[in-house]
């Protein structure tokens, strides 16, 4: 018989394992243990319970309490694990090199597309953000409405900056008042520069607080100075103290320099703001001061500090309707406040409403971005679990040495983080490379922030989001196998339905694709119908000159003669507006019939007589303005447009009486020519009528004589200009690239998108290849057997080629609702639009059905070319 | 020199390991003590000498073989190293002379 077993008091042990440190306490408990056994035999139990107690009490002291921070013990766990992962995935990216390949370097351009996109986005969004009061600062605007149309204007009249001081001087910080920018001549000695600049109230320089590197903000406040920024200011000083010297702006007003201030960021919209000169002068010398009517200047506002932007701008509404002459309360003018956040990204105006803007093209460009991503990580998804038949042994060895499901799903999350590092790594460097011709497709001054923490954090989300993103399907489906059926090598059949979400992410793969080829394709059509649009007039050789002097005026014959004499020009002439903008727009003619409900605002172009022979303008109707009759002086020609809204069949010889801005004449219309577009190129033209200017215009225009060399001619011209009209640097513009300019932003997102269609058809194409190649290299032995039984290289390649072309003819059958969808919305912003041809989508398609092609059967013919007897063989 | 200074419960510990070497663990240096001293020890005033001695690097211990008596748990097995036999020669050392220069005188 056993001894009866004693145990040791209960609360003793409690107490030793509530305070000792737990990597000591079963080594303490065994040793108790071991003693209190021992003194049964020896002392008896009482005693031998009594010490177990007194043992334990002595136990608790500081040094045996102290818990253990470093560990002795190699933990087994967690890195090693990883490190096992890492080496494994590291071994099966060398042994399939091509499949690393398209992984990682799929990756790499996805994630450098949306790397760019990112820093696109992250640049427009902090346009004009560099300004402390950007929350504070808008911009007064006004909607008027004309035959039923709202349109939203940023020209106010004159008298407003007073007014808004007047009567709501508590709810604004600052009100200013500014001629807007343009180009003006600056001139100091025997410089000169054309440079862009603002006249503007002094309040400017602390409202969008300029950064003073000499003088103070202040300085605008003495109508005598001006203000230049730094690079202007180093263009006509150099290193010299600018402080006090005089300027000279349009060789008729002379200016202290008061102060010089750091250039305006590259991101903001007053960064061509180059010089600020005192308002007084434009407004001085500005005629009709206090006619509200008269939408000439931008008005700048920074709100009180309580102030609230849409009670304010609800307050300001009516301010024009109230002050305004009563006739022309019919135009219900509203004025409201623009906020600075919105001047650059929601710029676009409907019926009064704000429609976004540029916003969209962010929103665009940033779903553009993740959808390039995403088929570079549709392409990880589908070679992982393509290939799962090769590692579904793997798995099943650990599943049957006791890896359970959660362990796999890490390896796998492991290998596709490490891929993913390794494609953001590579990425960076894409990046970097790629930073300064991407700026010059996007227009932009985009730098890697390097040491933004901003960046880093998002890297890091980026590749925690690529990671699962890519990571997630083949880590939760490889890790579903079942160990006895993998490892028996029978029951891992890739069934009918296997494939079908490989088959699915490959649709999605080509439905976005040819989505892009088609909206890439579209943009460019649209370009160029803008482009091939007949313009009414004769570009070529055009060129086009500011005239902000009365010297090329006073002198107009005499230039003209020489000029001419010397074979430099053909033709040349005096305008009130340049070739591609109208400057007026008037609202208050009249004519014999004109409907009295019609409210129409026509453009008025005041132009010298040889301006028709200038620019070659073409006749409907009529003639042009001729030296030889006096009363031309009164003549009038209109356009097509003008001719058509007016409602005459035969207008020649109909009079047309003019407001009060141009005194009231009465003009006598002698001819009508064909449409010239002189605005935007996607817009209708608008109705626009040409009289003789009897004061000086604002630009010389220049036909070059054909006959001579571009820069010859030029040259000759420039000696006479400089002969005639001294103060004024000979700056002239071709009028061809002028209009270019206006197809400039379309151009870009033309090219952006077609770039990065190149890059998704790019990445697209890559997986489809490692589809196919792992397709050809499943079926060698099928292949072989075919072939031995006879089987023709055609039809193993259409065997084999089949599959991906059905594929493609899915996505296609999707993606051509989608972007007749999509691509009809965006065409609807032009008035002047291409249509959605059916050939554009057929095209696409087909161009996406070849490319497929090339692409698969480089690998299926590659393997119907294998000879049988070495793939039958090989085991 | 804290660190080499070795107390009088040290070193009987530090002596305990040593007789038992291959099979010193706190509850055999607690008997052991026991038995040669003919006085109770407390389990916790040994660890705790144990610790000391094995910080001043004069004993080290190691994961020993399991035993069935222990629930088939391994227990931490002591042993004195080279640096704690030469603090025990020298503390006999020290004796010794010390012994050895007590006048015969003295006890007669």
């Amino acid at each position: 018989m056993k001894p009866p077993r004693h145990v040791p008091p209960r609360l003793a042990t409690r107490l030793l394992h509530l305070f000792c440190a737990p990597h000591r306490v079963d080594e303490l408990e065994d040793d108790l243990d071991e003693l209190f056994r021992q003194r049964i035999r020896q002392v008896g139990v009482r005693e031998a319970r009594w010490r177990y107690v007194k043992d334990v009490l002595s136990l608790m002291r500081p040094s045996l309490m102290k818990r253990h921070l470093t560990n002795e013990y190699p933990e087994p766990t967690h890195a090693t694990m990883i490190r096992n992962y890492l080496k494994i995935a590291r071994r099966n990216l060398i042994k399939n090199k091509t499949y690393s390949f398209i992984n990682i370097g799929g990756l790499a351009v996805g994630m450098t597309v949306a790397m760019l996109i990112g820093l696109w986005v992250y640049d427009e969004l902090s346009v004009n953000r560099s300004f402390e009061n950007y929350d504070r600062i808008a911009q007064v605007m006004q909607n008027q409405t004309n035959n039923g149309i709202v349109s939203t204007q940023e020209h106010n009249p004159p008298p407003l900056g007073d007014a808004l001081r007047t009567m709501y001087g508590t709810d604004f910080k600052y009100v200013v008042m500014s001629s807007g920018t343009f180009e003006t001549i600056l001139s100091v000695g025997d410089k000169k520069f054309t440079k862009p600049g603002n006249y503007i109230e002094p309040d400017i320089t602390d409202m969008l607080s300029l950064k003073m590197l000499k003088g103070t903000r202040s300085g605008l406040k003495d109508p005598s100075s001006i203000l230049l920024s730094e690079s202007v200011a180093k263009a006509f000083f150099g290193d010299n103290d600018p402080i006090g010297k005089i300027v000279k702006l349009n060789d008729n007003t002379n200016l202290n320099v008061a102060g010089v201030y750091e250039d305006f960021p590259a991101n903001s919209q007053f960064s061509d703001v180059t010089f600020l000169a005192p308002w007084n002068l434009i407004y001085q010398a500005t005629r009709n001061k206090d006619d509200w009517d008269n939408n000439q200047f931008r008005t700048y506002v920074q709100l009180a500090d309580n102030a609230d932007m849409d009670k304010v701008s609800a307050q300001i509404k009516d301010i024009k309707f109230r002050n305004g002459r009563k006739d022309s309360q019919q135009y219900h003018s509203e004025m409201f406040l623009h906020p600075m956040s919105k001047w650059y990204l929601a710029s676009d105006f409907e019926n009064g409403v704000s429609v976004g803007g540029r916003i969209q093209y962010v929103w665009l460009f940033s779903i553009i971005g993740v959808f390039v991503l995403l088929l570079a990580c549709i392409n990880f998804m589908n070679l992982s679990t393509a290939r799962s038949e090769k590692r579904a042994r793997e798995v099943g060895i650990r599943k049957a040495v006791g890896s359970v499901r959660s362990q796999l799903i890490s390896q796998f999350f492991s290998e596709s983080f490490l891929v993913v590092i390794l494609a953001f790594a590579l990425a960076i460097g894409l990046t970097t490379l790629s930073l300064t011709w991407f700026n010059e497709i996007a227009g932009k001054h985009l730098t890697m922030l390097w040491t933004s923490p901003y960046f880093w954090a998002a890297s890091l989300g980026f590749i925690l989001l690529t990671g699962f993103l890519a990571g997630s399907y083949p880590a939760l489906y490889l890790s579903s196998f079942q160990p006895i059926k993998v490892l028996k090598g029978i029951g891992f059949q890739a069934g009918r339905f296997a494939a079908l979400p490989r088959k699915v992410l490959v649709v999605v793969q080509f439905t976005v694709s040819v989505t892009l080829i088609i909206g890439t394709i579209i943009v460019y059509r649209q370009i160029q119908y803008a482009q091939n649009r007949p313009m009414g007039y004769n570009r070529a050789g055009l060129i086009i000159l500011q005239t902000p002097t009365p010297d090329v005026h006073d002198h107009f014959d005499a230039i003209r003669d020489e000029l001419k004499k010397s074979g430099a020009i053909a033709e040349m002439a005096e305008s009130h507006s340049p070739l591609t903008n109208v400057f007026l727009v008037l609202p208050d003619f009249d004519w014999k019939g004109k409907n009295p409900s019609l409210q129409a605002s026509l453009g008025a172009v005041k132009v010298s007589y040889d301006y028709g022979k200038t620019v070659g303008w073409q006749f409907k109707q009529g003639r042009d303005f001729s030296r030889t009759f006096t009363t031309d002086s009164v003549g009038m020609i209109l356009n097509e447009s003008a001719a058509k809204i007016m409602g005459f069949k035969h207008p020649v010889g109909e009079v047309i009486k003019a407001g009060e801005f141009l005194s009231n004449e009465s003009f006598n219309v002698i001819g009508v020519i064909k449409d010239m577009v002189m605005e935007s190129p996607y817009e209708p033209v608008r109705p626009s009528v040409f009289i003789i200017n009897r004061r000086k215009g604002n630009f010389a225009i220049l036909k070059l004589a054909p006959t001579l060399s571009a820069a010859d001619a030029l040259s000759k011209t420039e000696a006479v200009f400089k002969k005639y009209n001294p103060a004024a640097p000979f700056d002239y513009k071709f009028v061809d690239q002028e209009h270019a300019v206006k197809f400039a932003a379309e151009e870009r997102v033309g090219k952006l998108a077609l770039l990065f269609t190149s890059l998704a058809i790019l990445i697209s194409c890559l997986g489809l290849f490692g589809l196919a190649s792992f397709m050809a290299e499943q079926r060698t032995k099928e292949i072989g057997v075919r072939k031995v039984l006879g089987a023709s290289v055609f039809s193993l390649w259409r065997l084999l080629s089949k599959d991906f072309v059905f594929l493609v003819v899915i996505a296609f059958g999707i993606a051509t609702p989608l972007a007749y969808y999509l691509l009809g919305n965006w065409l609807q912003k032009y008035s002047y639009h291409t249509d959605l041809s059916w050939w554009i989508f057929a095209a696409s398609g087909a161009g996406a059905l070849v490319i497929t092609l090339l692409t698969v059967s480089y690998q299926s013919i590659k393997a119907t070319l294998m000879n049988p007897v070495k793939s039958l063989r090989s085991e | 020199m804290k660190g080499t200074y070795l107390g009088e419960f040290e070193e009987v510990v530090l002596l305990a390991v040593a007789i038992r070497s291959g099979d010193a663990y706190g509850a055999t240096v607690v008997t052991e003590i026991e038995q040669q001293m003919n006085r109770s020890v407390n389990l916790g005033a040994v660890h705790s000498a144990l610790n000391r001695l094995g910080e001043k690097g004069l004993v080290t211990s190691e994961l020993g073989g399991m035993t069935a008596e222990r629930g088939g748990r391994s227990k931490r097995l002591y042993s004195v190293t080279a640096a704690g036999r030469r603090a025990l020669q020298e503390i006999r050392q020290v004796r010794n002379q010390m012994w050895e220069s007590i006048p015969t005188t003295v006890w007669t």
